[in-house]
């Protein structure tokens, strides 16, 4: 399991592994939002919550197809499903490391960008809370949603059809939270569910992953 | 060390073969033949575990199988050694020296396995038969893209697996020149009839 931890980590930071695919494309649309709706501070500071969580949202989405695609077509993911490691233990590895690679740098850069769009100051803690407990339901869910389309050819566009919906809640409650701490009100409730659903999906969904992938590799 | 009694094996829900029955002991090498879309590989997927057969018994002891299928599984940006080391690791086993010996990578241990060519990486994919531990080696069309020394190179790994008390199941065209029961796929080709329930498959 650490084995593919890491082995999965390595081939990310690697060239061609698209470890700053997603962190670039979260910049970009965090400097180029000011530009669209104009520079009155007052606006982006209202903004800002929600920008930065749908643009985390969507960064991730971006890397979702690569979780298991990848090891489909070079033969390693029957090679895994052969070898003594339970297969949900492989999903939720792989979603750990997309998270590590993924959603924790996209926490950690969320800050720096709320300056770019005038968040106001109580809502920083508050956004770097909600996206460090939402974030980890973005990656599992997605991992699901990758193994279900693991063999098509061109799956991204159902990918993204299929997980978009099941992202919603996760993108209420974090950017619900991350808003009313801006506005300096109690942000406890939405930071708990969104660390419930967390804590759902990841009861769930490696083993859902699972046995699509078992489906799939018939 | 594995028997399988009346097996009948499907592709796309399609059944390819039936009635196969067949048993490998400790030491023996059993080479499939057959003309390309006999099943070969639906076959060894099943046998593998990786497909459930529509009927039929598989008897097989737990962590047994090494399969080793068409693409090999290597991962172009990391080295050859990360590579065996990372299945040598997911298997539980410790040293990877004996595989780079047998398969002539020593001189290639540190590069990156996108620099190989395609017989280079099949030998890559194959050496790591070696480092899972596993009796029961399952080989789709091992040589493809391997040159006659490389060929022999591997006939001589799968002789001294299975002089150490292992077994190999291989579907392959070319003769590997050593004495393997040889198994002919055609008399079991099924006869071609949609599968109990096929088409219903994806709304069980």
């Amino acid at each position: 399991m650490i084995a593919l931890l890491r082995r999965d980590l390595a081939l990310a930071v690697r060239a061609g592994g698209g470890f700053g695919l997603g962190l670039a494309f979260f910049l970009v649309l965090c400097v180029l939002v000011p530009f669209g709706v104009g520079p009155e501070a007052a606006i982006l500071s209202r903004i800002a919550p929600g920008i930065l969580w749908i643009g985390a949202l969507l960064s991730c989405l971006l890397s979702l197809d690569r979780i298991f695609a990848l090891d489909f077509e070079d033969g390693s993911l029957d090679l895994l499903a052969t070898a003594p490691v339970p297969l949900e233990g492989v999903t939720a590895v792989k979603a750990l490391a997309h998270w590590l690679t993924t959603g924790l740098p996209l926490t950690l850069i969320a800050p720096g960008l709320g300056v770019l769009l005038n968040l106001p100051a109580e809502g920083y803690l508050w956004l770097v809370a909600s996206l460090a407990l939402g974030t980890p339901a973005l990656s599992l869910i997605g991992a699901f949603g990758a193994a279900l389309t693991v063999g098509l050819k061109r799956g991204g566009l159902l990918l993204s059809l299929l997980v978009l919906p099941l992202y919603v809640p996760t993108l209420i409650f974090g950017a619900q939270a991350a808003a009313r701490g801006a506005a300096g009100m109690d942000a406890v409730t939405p930071l708990v569910l969104l660390a419930g659903l967390s804590a759902g999906t990841l009861a769930l969904m490696p083993f859902a992953a699972a046995a699509a992938l078992r489906i799939n590799l018939r | 060390m594995m028997t399988v009694r009346d097996l009948c094996v499907a592709r796309g829900g399609v059944p390819v073969l039936e009635g196969v029955s067949l048993s490998v002991a400790p030491g023996e090498a059993l080479v499939l033949r057959g003309p390309n879309g006999i099943g070969k590989t639906t076959l060894l997927r099943t046998l593998a575990g990786l497909q459930p057969p529509l009927h039929g018994t598989i008897d097989a002891e737990a962590d047994l199988i090494a399969y080793a299928g068409h693409s090999d599984g290597v991962k172009a940006t990391l080295t050859v050694t990360e590579n065996l080391t990372f299945w040598a690791r997911v298997f539980g086993q410790g040293t990877i020296a004996p595989a780079l010996a047998a398969f002539d990578l020593d001189r290639l241990a540190d590069r990156a396995a996108q620099n190989l060519s395609a017989g280079q990486r099949r030998r890559l994919g194959l050496a790591r038969l070696m480092v899972t531990g596993r009796p029961l080696w399952m080989l789709d069309e091992p040589t493809v893209s391997l040159d006659a020394a490389s060929v022999a190179m591997f006939a001589g790994a799968v002789q001294a697996h299975c002089a150490a008390g292992g077994a190999a199941i291989l579907a392959t065209h070319i003769d590997l020149g050593f004495d393997g029961r040889i198994l002919d796929l055609s008399p079991y080709k099924a006869v071609a009839t949609v599968a109990p329930g096929g088409f219903d498959e994806a709304f069980e």
